[in-house]
């Protein structure tokens, strides 16, 4: 009985969880799906010789004595039984050679992907890594086209982008299982992937280098769409931020280049203007607070302001003394920013 | 004999734990009062009273190191250099116009210096001010060594290793770990003395 | 009745006389001097062993800790400061202070019995190797205890644990650990070499060798080689931390990517430091076990040797996300792959001999076989983290920690846990309980399986490795939970290796000389060995001396001097009597070098001079140590 509940419960999320939003098993890019079906080759392969190792054994240990006492006279090899072992042996090995030569040349060919994507990419991207989050800018050669934002990817279906990934610190690993494989983000270089989005969706990532104390809170998300729904969250990302509407969101547009957070955050067409921590002019748009930690509610971006450290031990961000209503204001104003 | 190891064994904890303590629960010393001395240079230093934080944060390793970004991030740099001063007088010789104290240094960071230093009352968190304070009195290497920071991967402005003269009794430069504000020789105008010996 | 003189032979003595003169000659003083001084290579082989099993205990707890921490999504019972702590100090206790010298510490023992001499080579170093190893061991931990914990991982990739990121003294602490722990096993490797290759008893020449101590000599060569990358490695961070050097600052022409080099260099040949004495524990069992002679004696020992060789070009595997040139990383890719083959070759002979042997089934065989379904999984999972796109997607992820536990624990632990069953009569005269190994091993393969393999699962479903909690809704929580409970089984299954250990050690079966019937030479000396291993060394006349010798012949070599020690040096292939050499006497001063090294090392990373200032006292230990004695070197 027990062991039909544990059975169960490590099966449910296994069903549940190969269609996940952080999956390698479910596929929404290019990258992702040529990875996969080598993964499955691999993993038929194995299996099978696993399994036909496992039967050597079985079949091997089928004269066994169970616990002699005194243990048996040992036996002196038979010429004639040695040969047959020798030979069965070698073709064993050959056979291994033989396996794994076919999956190395499996494994070269699906690696062969990069050139093509790098001959059609149309988007590029530029991500840096940072103690704890994502700096993104999507360069473009018309400055005025170029967009800063933070922990937050979108991107257009069906289209290759060029993600040039540089960290301003210590060594990151971009990693969104469903779209690619991983690459570093390496200090004093600049590593480049190409990836190609094909189903739309919302896809989580996350940090995959050990980073330091925070490197469990570094996610970010993409967030695939249609060509339009992507120009039109592009061309109002490029915008400044919005005028705060209501009364207590205009106090908090003022507390907020009063307070400590104008030391590091930047809020285009406002005076704040720091470029230390994430950008937020639109941070009323993107799903989730602090790369990934909390969702962006008003709640939970209350008690991130309230107390940064309680959230995410170690974050650069300090606590910032506040009134409980001036906390509310900000939050106001942030949600705002749309 | 017993008792004496166990001792050692006790203070060796002590001290290793606040050095390499991480605390995240940021409880902010109170509300600096703005102080009332006059600021102006030479003569006496500002009379800073001494806070109970002084220890917390100068001979802990990573309110250091947090300090050091924050050197950075805010710009500081873009008037004392990396300690070697520009239009901000230098911090790594021992000219210290307004006290080397970590209280004196927080203070100077919290209620700004005549002559360009600004305020940053309300701007930078008490808490991050007094790491600054920390990292500043480390670039004078006014806090045991063992808990300063290393130097940043960066283009090094200082004299690559061979070139400085061999110390191995450590007579010059030893950290005053402990003491009360220094006297700070009378100097000229803040910004504008010479880099330090 | 003779009187015994400095130059008296054992030519003439009886038995009895023979035994007591050598017990007197070969003896360990009584007293802390004397069991500090003690230069037996089974008493110092005995501490190894022991430590290394705290450090398996200490690090198997600290893995605990962060099961418990992970159970949970979102846990906060231990928060990310102290879990970096705990599994950089899991991870660096059991390569370093447990796997290496654990076996290192059977090849100590078991070595020189093995190939028929009385002490291994150098057994003054021997014992210096182990008061180091023991320091470093210590100096880990106690910095643990005192939150000084390393905490950048395991490889301690820089910048994080370089100068500007790596804060406080946590990384020097890392780096300077691995400095003591390499001083003592380099120093273990080469008295192996030497006694494999000098001091084997008189006819076993290189083909007779038992396939245990070919793979400990192999090891050792893997270890002289790869051992100074790592050393070279952790002092250029330390230098670059103390000193101020710029090797891994890309802004001053260093690279961060030379210490990932550098690392694993060392890094990979070092999980066949583990894994090769396992396969040499494997082929023993085996053929114990299987009542026969290893079949394919020849391929065994020349896939060690190839594995030993190919070892050192596989490291770019572990770097293949770092975002390296496609050409070399498929380079790469091949000779990971082709490692399998000698792989292979080894698990087919094993297969072969227990196919046409009468396998009696035993604990160490069972062990045996769970090294097999745990280890050939392992392996297969190798092969695919080896494919350059396959580890775009695994690397840094809970498939990777699920194929390192597999090769490890399984490839390693395993045929480690066997070898304790199969050899603690040898050591303590006593048998283990089969009916607690046999719950030992149940538990400790269904622990094992149940925590290790859904991490596979986790991997694929997107769980980087290294995180100190994860987000619900992931489908990771039930998984992880499922894993935390089977990972306190195998906690507890090693708790009953403790409880049958106290146990048999008071009242287990008494063993005699050769419980399991085994044909290599340890078992020709009583248990556990008297201090001079052998009254008279054995001439060996094939590989299995035991089963197709004991009843033929009893040829032992006659002459040596009994009032001194002196072992037989032989020659390196064909394992002719050469010499007598004398072997080194107790000392208390490698202790002493011990310390004085020690304490450099520990007050080097608080200033620089201290390798000036230590330096005098190393000096002066050394020269104590080494100080002439008037021995006449060797009289041919």
């Amino acid at each position: 009985m027990r062991a039909l509940s544990l059975a169960v419960l490590i099966l449910l999320p296994l069903c549940s969880g190969c269609s996940g939003r952080q999956s390698a098993l479910d596929a929404a890019g290019s990258e992702a799906a040529r990875i996969e079906s080598l993964f499955w080759t691999f993993t038929i392969t194995v299996s099978a010789v696993w399994i036909l190792v496992m039967t050597g054994l079985a079949l091997a240990m089928r004269r066994r004595h169970e616990a002699a006492e005194p243990l048996p006279e040992p036996l002196a090899p038979d010429r004639r039984v040695e040969h047959r072992a020798t030979i069965t042996i070698n073709a064993l090995v050959i056979a291994t050679g033989v396996i794994l030569l076919a999956l190395m040349v499996a494994s070269f060919l699906a690696g062969r992907s990069g050139p093509s994507l790098a001959r059609e990419h149309s988007l590029e991207l530029e991500l840096t890594g940072r103690q704890w989050w994502w700096d993104i800018r999507y360069a473009d050669k018309d400055p005025a086209r170029v967009v800063t934002t933070a922990n937050e990817i979108h991107l257009p279906v069906g289209r290759a982008v060029e993600l040039k990934l540089a960290s301003s610190d210590v060594i990151h690993s971009f990693w969104v299982p469903n779209i690619a494989g991983k690459l570093d983000l390496v200090p004093g270089r600049q590593n480049v992937l190409f990836i190609k989005p094909e189903r739309v969706g919302t896809y989580r990532g996350q940090c995959a280098e050990f980073c330091g104390l925070q490197h469990a809170h570094m996610a970010l998300l993409v967030v695939v769409e249609p060509e339009q729904q992507f120009e039109a969250w592009y061309a109002a990302e490029l915008g400044s931020a919005a005028e705060p509407g209501t009364p207590e969101a205009k106090r908090g547009k003022e507390l907020f280049s009063k307070a400590a957070c104008v030391m590091c955050h930047q809020i285009r067409g406002s005076t704040a203007g720091a470029r230390l921590g994430p950008d937020l002019t639109h941070v009323g748009r993107r799903a989730t607070i602090a790369a990934g930690t909390l969702p962006m509610t008003a709640v939970d971006l209350d008690s991130w302001i309230a107390d940064p450290q309680a959230v995410k031990p170690g974050v650069s961000m300090p606590k910032v003394d506040l009134s409980p209503e001036d906390r509310r204001s900000i939050v106001a104003y942030l949600g705002s920013l749309k | 004999m017993r008792k004496a190891i166990a001792s050692i064994a006790l203070l060796c904890l002590l001290c290793a734990c606040e050095r390499e303590q991480r605390s995240f629960e940021q409880k902010a010393p109170p509300e600096q009062p703005v102080a009332l001395s006059v600021l102006a240079p030479g003569g006496e230093p500002p009379n800073v009273p001494p806070s109970d934080k002084a220890k917390k944060y100068e001979n802990n390793a990573y309110s250091v190191s947090e300090g050091k970004k924050l050197f950075s991030a805010f710009n500081c740099t873009g008037c004392h250099a990396n300690g070697g001063g520009g239009s901000g007088p230098a911090l790594i010789d021992d000219h210290w116009i307004y006290g080397s104290a970590i209280e004196n240094i927080a203070a100077t960071i919290r209620e700004g210096r005549p002559n360009g230093m600004p305020s940053f009352r309300d701007k930078i968190p008490e808490e991050q001010i007094w790491e600054l304070a920390a990292f500043v009195r480390s670039l004078g290497a006014l806090i045991p060594k063992d808990v300063a920071s290393g130097r940043s991967d960066d283009m090094q402005a200082a004299p690559s290793e061979n070139r400085m003269i061999p110390d191995p009794f450590g007579l010059t430069n030893t950290p005053a770990t402990t003491g009360p504000p220094q006297v700070p020789t009378p100097a000229g105008p803040a910004g504008t003395q010479p880099l330090g010996p | 009745m003779m009187s015994i003189t400095a130059d008296t032979r054992d030519t003439g003595l009886d038995d009895a006389r023979l035994h007591r003169v050598l017990a007197w000659t070969w003896r360990t003083e009584r007293g802390l001097i004397g069991a500090l001084s003690s230069v037996d290579h089974k008493v110092i082989g005995r501490r190894y062993m022991i430590t290394a099993l705290m450090f398996l205990f200490l690090g198997g707890l600290a893995a605990v800790a962060m099961r418990l921490q992970l159970a949970r999504p979102d846990s906060r019972l231990i928060g990310p400061d102290l879990y970096n702590q705990l599994f950089t100090v899991h991870g660096t206790n059991m390569m370093f202070l447990f796997a290496v010298p654990v076996m290192e510490a059977f090849g100590a023992y078991f070595v020189p019995l093995m190939v028929g001499t009385r002490n291994i080579a150098f057994p003054r170093l021997n014992a210096f190797s182990y008061w180091i190893y023991l320091s470093g061991g210590l100096f880990l931990w106690v910095s643990f205890a005192l939150n000084i914990g390393p905490d950048v991982g395991w490889f301690a990739y820089v910048p994080l644990s370089g100068p500007e990121f790596g804060i406080g003294k946590r990384p020097d602490v890392w780096a300077q650990m691995i400095t003591y722990t390499e001083v003592s096993a380099l120093a273990v490797a080469v008295e192996i070499v030497v006694t494999v290759f000098k001091q084997r008893a008189p006819g076993m020449t290189l083909s007779r060798i038992p396939l245990f101590v070919w793979a400990m000599l192999v090891t050792s060569f893997v270890i002289i080689f790869a051992m100074p990358a790592v050393m070279v490695a952790s002092t250029m961070l330390i230098l670059d931390r103390l000193v101020g050097t710029q090797f891994f600052n890309p802004a001053e022409g260093g690279d961060a990517l030379l210490w990932q080099h550098m690392f694993w260099f060392f890094g990979h040949p070092e999980v066949y430091i583990i894994f090769l004495p396992a396969t040499g524990m494997v082929s023993m069992i085996v053929e114990t076990f299987a009542r026969r002679p290893m079949h394919g004696y020849i391929a065994v020992v020349l896939s060690l040797i190839a594995i030993g060789f190919l070892a050192f070009g596989l490291w770019v595997h572990h770097m293949f996300a770092a975002g390296i040139p496609e050409l070399g990383a498929s380079f790469f890719t091949a000779a990971s792959m082709l490692i399998a083959v000698p792989s292979g070759v080894q698990v087919f002979c094993w297969i072969g001999t227990l196919w046409t042997g009468r396998p009696v089934m035993r604990v160490p065989l069972l062990f045996v076989l769970g090294f097999f379904f745990i280890f050939v999984a392992g392996g297969l999972t190798g092969v695919m983290v080896s494919s350059v796109p396959l580890d775009y997607q695994l690397h840094d992820t809970y498939f990777v920690v699920a194929h390192f536990h597999y090769v490890l624990i399984g490839g390693s632990v395993f045929p480690l846990i066997g070898t304790i069953y199969y050899w603690f009569p040898k050591i303590t005269g006593r048998m283990l309980s089969e009916r607690l190994g046999q719950w030992h091993f149940w538990l400790a393969f269904l622990g094992f399986n149940g925590a290790f393999f859904p991490m596979h699962v986790l991997g694929l479903l997107g769980m980087p490795r290294r995180v100190y909690t994860y987000p619900a809704g992931l489908g990771w929580d039930g998984i992880n939970l499922f894993v935390s409970l089977s990972a306190t089984v195998l906690a507890v299954s090693f708790l009953l290796l403790a409880v049958n250990i106290v146990l048999s050690l008071r009242r287990g079966a008494s063993a005699g000389d050769n419980p399991w019937d085994a044909p290599t030479l340890e078992w020709a000396t009583s248990s556990p060995p008297p201090p001079y291993n052998f009254a008279r060394i054995p001439v060996v006349r094939s590989r299995d001396p035991l089963w197709s010798e004991a009843r033929l012949s009893r040829e032992v070599v006659q002459g040596l001097r009994v009032a001194v020690r002196e072992v037989v040096i032989t020659t390196l292939n064909e394992a002719r009597p050469d010499l007598r050499e004398p072997s080194p006497q107790p000392s208390i001063w490698p202790l002493l070098a011990a310390i004085a090294v020690g304490a450099t090392f520990l007050a080097s990373i608080f200033t620089p001079w201290a390798i000036v200032w230590g330096s005098l006292p190393v000096a002066i230990t050394l020269i104590g140590w080494f100080w002439p004695k008037r021995v006449p070197e060797d009289e041919g």
